[in-house]
């Protein structure tokens, strides 16, 4: 048993080193196809930053009519936070809402002026609320409106409702074209790898048949090639994160000036091991898998 | 009865046929015995059914119709997986040699070893043994690449030995030689046989037959012809 297992791995280093030639193209075919993984990996990361970042633009908010009491506004708060598709209300008093337009605005010194010289305060309190999904806030003002609140003074959805629905629109786009480029891709990606195992045991197949004359079970003939397929796949995904992680953080300053939320260099710091470990089986699941498949092919003579 | 047959003759065709694409006849009717020790001799020109025969022998075909028998194995019907441990019975040897091209001479005449499981002790005593018994002791370490079309057929030849097989097939194993490697071959068929294996030795070489003096079966257009005991190489005009 072990001294079977121990030759079938003897075998499976030495075709791996003796046919270098044929080693180095299907390392380099898998390499690409690793770099293609990797690469949609990254993509998701940085189209599920962007779309979550366009989701946060998204909120409504309620104003209140100036008289409106605290109490009636905070009651409404605890109303609307027991809404399921609520995820959070904010309530900016009046007093709040001056502080931040001060502060906002503290550059433009005609608009501090000319708000010193009102004698009263005239922002509006108000409930920001976010929604878990962008498509309830439909929903939710509904709710708003069915109830007829006397105090509400206007509800900003209906003003923002061309915009918010061409968000929704938007991101409901990158998530579909996300998922349908990265399974094309994804399977562009196998098959080149799995075809290029394939032609290499193509090219063996003579070899194989010899082995079967000589007598050699289905496992002595299989197992050194899924040795090969391993050394192919592993040494793949070594190479192809050595390539890769470098280049992440040399665009990851890019990336971040065109989508400030996403930053992959730290994305890549955090999740090192994770990316690589996941690199690193989909090299050796493809090399097993694409070896131990081909190789039945030529088993039956 | 059939069970004292198979072990009476270690090789036996019972009225073989074998048919391909329905049209071309490659056996017609063949039905031959061999006897565990004999040297056998299947001749014919080009396309008469010699190498047919081999290779329903060793299961890499099946006959259309008709049963092949070596020892207890029937080996018409033998299923893909048993062909591995059957073909351990046999030794043999091809025409293009059929060397891995990847081992070494002495990793090609030890696989056969290996696949059986044999430990290593065992084979680092018997493979060089046998490469000096075919003349290929300083040549353990080349590849197939390296040697001349002798030395690949004597490594071939130390390959199917080295199981010490009961049978030993040759597939025009001269095809590719000169004359003094064909006598070298010749030769050591001769010294197998002489150890006790029995061989068969598919060939349309007239003058090896002639010489060897031992049983032919002759074939012409995949029928049996002739089968003598002590044959030469003559064909029908």
């Amino acid at each position: 048993m072990f001294t079977s297992l121990y030759r079938i791995i003897k075998y499976g280093v030495q075709n791996f080193l003796r046919s270098s030639w044929l080693s180095a193209v299907t390392v380099i075919m898998m390499i690409l196809g690793l770099i293609v993984f990797q690469s949609l990996i990254i993509f998701n990361v940085v189209t599920s930053s962007a779309v979550k970042s366009l989701q946060d633009k998204i909120d409504i908010c309620v104003y209140f009519e100036p008289d409106a009491p605290e109490d009636d506004i905070l009651l409404l708060k605890n109303d609307l936070e027991n809404l399921p598709e609520v995820k959070r209300v904010g309530y900016i008093s009046k007093e709040q809402a001056l502080v931040k337009f001060k502060s906002r605005h503290a550059e433009e010194k005609i608009v501090i002026q000319a708000l010193s010289e009102l004698e009263e305060n005239p922002l509006l309190a108000s409930l920001e609320i976010k929604a878990f999904n962008p498509e309830d806030y439909q929903n939710i003002a509904k709710y708003l409106e069915d109830a007829n609140y006397p105090i509400i003074k206007k509800i900003t959805y209906t003003q923002n409702q061309l915009i918010i629905d061409r968000l929704i629109k938007i991101t409901d786009v990158i998530n579909k074209g996300g998922i349908a480029v990265t399974a094309g891709l994804a399977i562009i990606a196998f098959l080149v790898a799995f075809n290029t195992i394939r032609l290499g045991i193509y090219s063996n197949r003579r070899k194989i048949e010899i082995m079967r004359l000589v007598g050699a079970p289905n496992s002595f003939i299989r197992g050194p090639f899924v040795v090969q397929g391993i050394l192919c796949g592993a040494l793949a995904a070594v190479l192809s994160f050595s390539f890769f992680s470098p280049l992440i953080s040399l665009a990851s300053p890019y990336v971040t000036a065109f989508i400030p939320q996403v930053n992959l260099q730290n994305y890549l710091q955090n999740n090192y091991f994770t990316l690589f470990g996941w690199q690193l089986i989909t090299g050796i699941g493809l090399g097993i898998f694409s070896s131990a498949f081909a190789v039945k092919k030529y088993l039956k003579i | 009865m059939e069970e004292l047959q198979c072990y009476m003759f270690i090789v036996e065709f019972q009225n073989v046929y074998k048919v391909y694409n329905s049209r071309f006849t490659a056996l017609e009717d063949v039905s031959f015995k061999i006897k565990p020790g004999e040297f056998v001799s299947i001749v014919g020109i080009s396309g008469a059914g010699k190498t047919t025969i081999v290779k329903l022998l060793i299961g890499e075909e099946k006959p259309t119709k008709g049963r092949i028998f070596f020892n207890s194995y029937e080996v018409n019907k033998l299923k893909p997986y048993q062909l591995p441990a059957y073909r351990r019975n046999l030794g043999i040897i091809f025409q293009d040699f059929r060397l891995l091209p990847e081992k070494t001479v002495f990793e090609n005449v030890a696989y056969a070893l290996e696949v059986e499981g044999h430990p290593q002790r065992r084979i680092n005593k018997l493979v060089p043994y046998l490469l000096k018994m075919v003349g290929l002791e300083d040549k353990a370490r080349n590849f197939p690449r390296e040697l001349s079309g002798g030395e690949k057929q004597r490594t071939a030849i130390a390959r199917a030995m080295i199981n010490q097989p009961q049978l030993v097939i040759a597939d025009e194993p001269t095809g590719n030689l000169d004359p003094f490697n064909t006598w070298e071959v010749i030769k050591l068929l001769v010294k197998i046989n002489q150890a006790g294996s029995t061989v068969i030795l598919a060939t349309h070489n007239k003058e090896i037959i002639d010489t060897l003096g031992q049983r032919v079966i002759t074939l012409e257009k995949g029928r049996v012809i002739r089968d003598e005991q002590h044959g030469q190489f003559v064909l029908s005009k």
